[in-house]
């Protein structure tokens, strides 16, 4: 077994230097592709890390009591949120501690606070929802109920938000999967030039009683040999341009979305396993797509 | 002939075809064709071009599915194999082609090396083996050539090599001797008695009648598909087997007084006991 893998090493390392130049080609279209992809592999992760951000951020509803509603009134109300299903957890926020944490929010400047006649922040309930999307049907039931002043809910920016990124991750993965077809045809047109010249040798090989993953493995190899070293020329170039983006505009970032960008240790970690992982099934691929038309017949 | 017959019956059963049936569209490749052939035989398999010889030898290879019947191979039938199957069925058989089907950038010891590594036999295995084989054909010592430094009859005795160093049951030779010139035929022609004599059975295609009538074997003729004539220590002459009506156009035999000629000569030098059975 692993004197058959040297041997299919040792061969494909003998094609690609007999084809260098059809080699050093297609290693550089393949990287160009990788690093487009790359590209969007980034957009797509950090989209992904925002919208559960916002999600996160947006799963709460704060249901504002009326001053006239008793504390008995509101635990009865906060028994109904209870027994729903789409509501994770119900929490009483009472109009002090809400001044409490708006004294607290503003820090310094927080003896402003201190001047207020009477307490202007109403009781409130803070229902924390399962999942943003029950949003809008949670809301409507609370509203229904009666001791109800308002609530606080920003769900058109939410639904905006989740339809923006929603659109951002459909894009980039149906850019991605296009870009990965193409780099397998490219590495597919590539090995077939080898094929070509050996078809004859595969013949007789085959005649002989080679199997056809015993044939496919020099080819296998050549494949993955290209997709591997693009994979990692490419994954190079992101992973810094990544460290570059994060070092000079994460701050802003993080300042404007209120979620940061994603870090860049796990940023990288994981493009190195991501486009190792490509790389070789790209050449594998390949190699096996462009050697179907000869191992077909018998 | 009646002591040959009764030997051969000892032996088991090793290629037979039931009701063969292979057709190209509307042209017959070979039509209903049953045979036997007994381990350790030595066949020719004779007639004109598109005969069905070539069909034949293809169906037993698996390299066409038949339309119609069975083909039993040692112990199972070649019909019913599954893809995956055929390359361990080829390797129990060795074959030659006509145009040798060397490998040109690997040296003499590396075409033959490369049938066991194609079996996956440990490395020590093909260094002890590859050299026995050569010598066994007669290329002792020219290990490190390539093909095209090597004679054509040595090519042949080469592709020979390749084909018996995993130790088939068959050896299938597609017209072995149609590029090669008499005496050089004569060559392989004695080398795969030789093989024979120790134990492997050989099928050989051929339309040469002089070859055929010198060595005195089994002949089978084919025409149009069918199997018309089957007989041990048996004759091929093109003009009744190929062609009753008679105008057979003679463009593929060489002369049959010269291989014959050749033939004796050799026996009487140095293969004295290669025709006895």
């Amino acid at each position: 077994m692993n004197n058959k893998l040297f041997q299919s090493i040792r061969q494909a390392i003998r094609q690609i230097g007999r084809n260098r130049a059809m080699v050093f080609a297609s290693l550089f279209s393949i990287t160009a592709i990788l690093l487009i992809l790359g590209l969007f592999l980034l957009l797509l992760v950090n989209v992904n890390n925002m919208s559960q951000g916002v999600k996160s951020t947006f799963d709460q509803v704060q249901v504002n009591l009326k001053d006239t509603t008793t504390r008995d009134e509101a635990s009865a109300m906060m028994e109904q949120f209870e027994a729903m299903e789409e509501i994770e957890s119900v929490v009483y926020q009472s109009k002090e501690t809400a001044l409490a944490n708006w004294k607290h929010k503003w820090g310094d400047n927080a003896d402003l606070l201190d001047r207020l006649p009477t307490n202007p922040l109403p009781n409130a309930i803070i229902l924390k929802l399962v999942d943003v999307k029950y949003a809008k049907d949670v809301v409507e039931r609370a509203r229904a109920m009666a001791g109800v002043e308002k609530i606080a809910y920003s769900q058109d920016t939410v639904d905006k938000l989740i339809s923006i990124t929603n659109g951002i991750q459909i894009v980039a993965l149906v850019l991605i999967a296009f870009l990965l077809v193409v780099s397998v045809i490219v590495v597919s047109n590539t090995i077939k030039l080898t094929v070509l010249s050996r078809e004859r040798e595969i013949t007789i090989m085959k005649y002989i009683g080679a199997t056809n993953w015993y044939i496919r493995g020099p080819f296998l190899m050549e494949g993955i040999f290209l997709g591997l070293i693009a994979a990692i020329i490419s994954g190079v170039l992101v992973s810094l341009l990544y460290h570059y983006i994060v070092t000079s505009f994460g701050l802003d970032f993080m300042l404007i979305m209120s979620t940061g960008l994603v870090r860049e240790k796990f940023m990288i970690t994981n493009l190195a396993v991501v486009f190792v992982s490509m790389g070789i099934s790209i050449g594998a691929v390949g190699s096996i797509i462009s050697m179907r038309r000869f191992l077909d017949t018998k | 002939m009646a002591e040959e017959t009764t030997e051969k019956k000892k032996n088991r059963l090793i290629i037979e075809f039931k009701n063969v049936t292979k057709m190209y569209g509307d042209n017959v490749g070979v039509e209903d064709v049953s045979v036997k052939i007994r381990e350790g035989e030595f066949v020719f398999l004779v007639g004109p071009s598109g005969a069905g010889k070539s069909t034949f030898i293809k169906v037993l290879l698996k390299m066409l599915d038949v339309d119609k019947g069975h083909i039993y191979y040692v112990d199972y039938d070649v019909t019913q194999l599954q893809n995956y199957e055929i390359p361990h069925h080829r390797r129990s058989m060795g074959i030659v082609f006509q145009d040798f089907s060397l490998l040109p950038k690997k040296t003499v010891f590396e075409n033959v090396a490369f049938a066991m590594e194609i079996v996956q036999m440990p490395r020590k295995a093909i260094r002890r083996q590859v050299p026995a084989m050569l010598d066994l054909v007669g290329l002792k010592g020219q290990e490190t050539k390539y093909p095209n430094e090597l004679s054509i009859g040595e090519q042949q005795r080469l592709a020979i090599a390749r084909a018996i160093v995993n130790n088939p049951h068959v050896l299938i030779a597609d017209e072995p001797t149609g590029n090669l010139d008499p005496e050089t035929g004569w060559e392989i022609m004695r080398l795969l008695e030789q093989i024979n004599r120790r134990g492997t059975t050989i099928l050989m295609v051929t339309h040469s009648p002089d070859i055929v009538n010198a060595m005195e074997k089994r002949v089978i003729a084919i025409r149009d598909g069918r199997i018309v004539r089957d007989e041990l220590g048996g004759q091929y002459h093109p003009e009744e087997d190929d062609d009753p009506d008679g105008d057979y156009s003679d463009h593929e035999l060489f002369n049959l007084k010269n291989f014959e000629k050749a033939y004796r000569e050799r026996k009487i030098k140095g293969g004295a006991d290669s025709r006895k059975e």
